[in-house]
């Protein structure tokens, strides 16, 4: 492979005669800047958002219900057969509130994930003509999946409310927290996958699969004191994942505030549960910034092999 | 006058792949068969243009003109050599835009915009200057472009592009398609775009409107740059000149100037 240039080096330019007449400089026409990029061309990436909000569910009679319905509907099976089947109800408080506040944060990322992965492949037509990052159909497909997260929180909210729940400073920073890790993991997998889903369709039955991992994988149907119980020592590896951590913060914010036994809310929070999200999102910008840096390894031959 | 475009040594190749899943490929492997196959589409091509020059690209099919287009608008990255060009690049390639086949005509007019630079403002300002050029209908602007013709998209896609403030216009078989009176339009504007000093890229098999509107033609050959000079020699060059070509000599705009086959 050629040699690349550092992101956002200009090469070193041969002498430019046009510089003194006020022209602008020779330059590389790729986009090389990858995800500042992005940023810097926010008009282009309202526009895809708008488009995929209106797009993701095109000619169906429900339309930008199903946003809501697939969540809803994950939600009544678990609350019935976890809850009602299974009787976790019995010593849980608050079940209900406990697996939606998981589900919004699970549902935002596999969003992210599944949507994420095929957005490149979706827009073929325009990655094969014209000049854009193409960092720009992943994260387009994050803001999609972002929006739609905002009326879950306000379905939360006012079910906390009625829970006799109040808003605090932790539980903003809580919240904040817990959609940044996800922002930025989801975000760099998307990367990952879009790029790979490129070169192999494999990839998007592999995320398929993978996603129901996610869904067991977080303390959603079970609760966090139980993979304690039942795994002893390698409960620390849990809290490696990056979505648990953001589905407990979650938790903390909408759950633990409508309880009032410090016995369980004790249990059910990790030790230590917003220093370690701080690092958990410290980790997951580092993961973003590994990714762009592989994406920019196979984005050159994107376009051909599409 | 100053460089518009640099291309210093460029190569591209291809790679052919035959299987798009593991497990094709893993069955390919096993019975011994290829699974790839690379060849170059630019070999080696080196060339500047000066600012405000007309560039006649020529060749045959599969000569490497499409590829080289893209890699001067970014579409493509050259695997080796370097091309830099100054300011903003806007045009067509390969007949047709970037357009999302689900998406409405006005839905695609504002996302090739904004993909070629322009800002809200712009666009608002434009937007009724490129639905004018493009002669389409409100109500078909409304439909989705999956349903377009090839020559109502290329109508579109030729209006944004000739639209954006470039300073570099790359017009790959622009008159391949549209009908009679949209591409004497076209050519207008082109020259249009020459005239303002805007440096011109004219992909056309059609020597009689690279002889109209280019100050110099490049021929591509197997991906090599075969000829590069004055537009007759070219031509001449290329034997397009022949006279199994047909010349309507009571009209204005000959077939030949016009982007007819031959």
């Amino acid at each position: 492979m050629a040699i690349r240039e550092t992101p956002g080096m200009r090469p070193a330019a041969l002498p430019d005669d046009g510089a003194e007449a006020g022209l602008p400089p020779l330059a590389d026409p790729a986009p090389r800047a990858g995800l500042l990029e992005v940023f810097r061309r926010r008009y282009l990436l309202k526009l895809l958002v708008r488009r995929e909000i209106s797009a993701r569910y095109s000619g169906s009679f429900l339309g930008l219900m199903w946003s809501y319905l697939n969540p809803l509907s994950q939600f009544a099976i678990y609350y019935f057969v976890i809850g009602k089947i299974f009787s976790l109800h019995e010593n849980t408080p608050n079940f209900a509130v406990h697996i939606f506040a998981a589900i919004i944060i699970v549902h935002f990322f596999t969003e992210t994930f599944n949507a994420g992965t095929r957005s490149i492949v979706r827009n073929k037509a325009i990655v094969k003509k014209m000049a854009v990052p193409l960092e720009m159909f992943p994260v387009a497909s994050m803001a999609v999946s972002l929006y739609h997260v905002g009326p879950q929180v306000v379905i939360i909210l006012i079910v906390g409310l009625c829970y006799g729940w109040v808003p605090t400073l932790p539980v903003l920073a809580a919240v904040l927290l817990s959609v940044g890790i996800i922002m930025t993991f989801g975000t760099a997998l998307a990367l990952l996958f879009s790029a790979a889903n490129v070169f192999f369709r494999d990839f998007s039955s592999v995320v398929s699969i993978l996603t129901n991992f996610v869904r067991f994988g977080v303390p959603m149907i079970y609760t966090y004191s139980m993979v304690g119980e039942r795994f002893g020592s390698a409960a620390d590896y849990y809290l490696l994942n990056p979505i648990a951590n953001a589905v407990l913060l979650m938790q903390r914010a909408f759950w633990i505030p409508t309880i009032d036994d410090a016995r369980i809310t004790g249990a059910e929070m990790p030790d230590h549960l917003f220093s370690r999200a701080v690092i958990v999102f410290g980790a997951c910008i580092v993961v973003l910034v590994l990714a762009q840096l592989v994406f920019r390894q196979f984005e050159k031959r994107i376009p051909e092999r599409i | 006058m100053a460089d518009s475009i640099r291309v210093e040594h460029v190569s591209k190749r291809f790679t052919l792949r035959y299987h798009r899943t593991f497990k094709q490929v893993t069955v390919a492997k096993a019975k011994g068969r290829k699974i790839s196959e690379s060849f170059p589409a630019i070999n080696d091509v080196s060339f500047t243009v000066a600012q405000g020059e007309s560039i006649g690209l020529m060749g045959l099919n599969g000569s490497g003109k499409s590829t080289l287009l893209k890699m001067i608008n970014g579409v493509m990255r050259p695997d080796e050599g370097r091309i830099l060009v100054r300011g903003r690049i806007a045009g067509l390639i390969a007949t047709g835009a970037g357009f999302h086949p689900q998406l409405s005509g006005r839905e695609n007019i504002m996302l090739n915009a904004a993909i070629l630079g322009m800002t809200e403002k712009e666009l608002a300002r434009k937007y009724d200057e490129i639905v004018d050029f493009s002669g389409l209908s409100p109500k078909l602007l409304e439909t989705e472009v999956g349903h377009y013709s090839s020559g109502q998209s290329a109508r579109l896609g030729f209006s944004v592009a000739i639209h954006v403030d470039s300073d570099v216009f790359l017009a790959d078989e622009v008159l391949a398609v549209g009908d009679r009176p949209f591409k004497r339009k076209c050519l207008q504007k082109m020259e249009e775009v020459r005239d303002s000093g805007r440096t011109l890229f004219y992909v056309s098999h059609a020597s009689a409107s690279v002889r109209r509107m280019c100050s110099r033609v490049i021929v591509l050959e197997e991906g090599r740059v075969a000829f590069d000079g004055d537009v007759e020699d070219g031509i001449r060059y290329l034997e397009y000149d022949g006279n199994d070509e047909e010349f309507l000599p009571g009209e204005e705009e000959s077939d030949e100037e016009l982007g007819a086959d031959i």
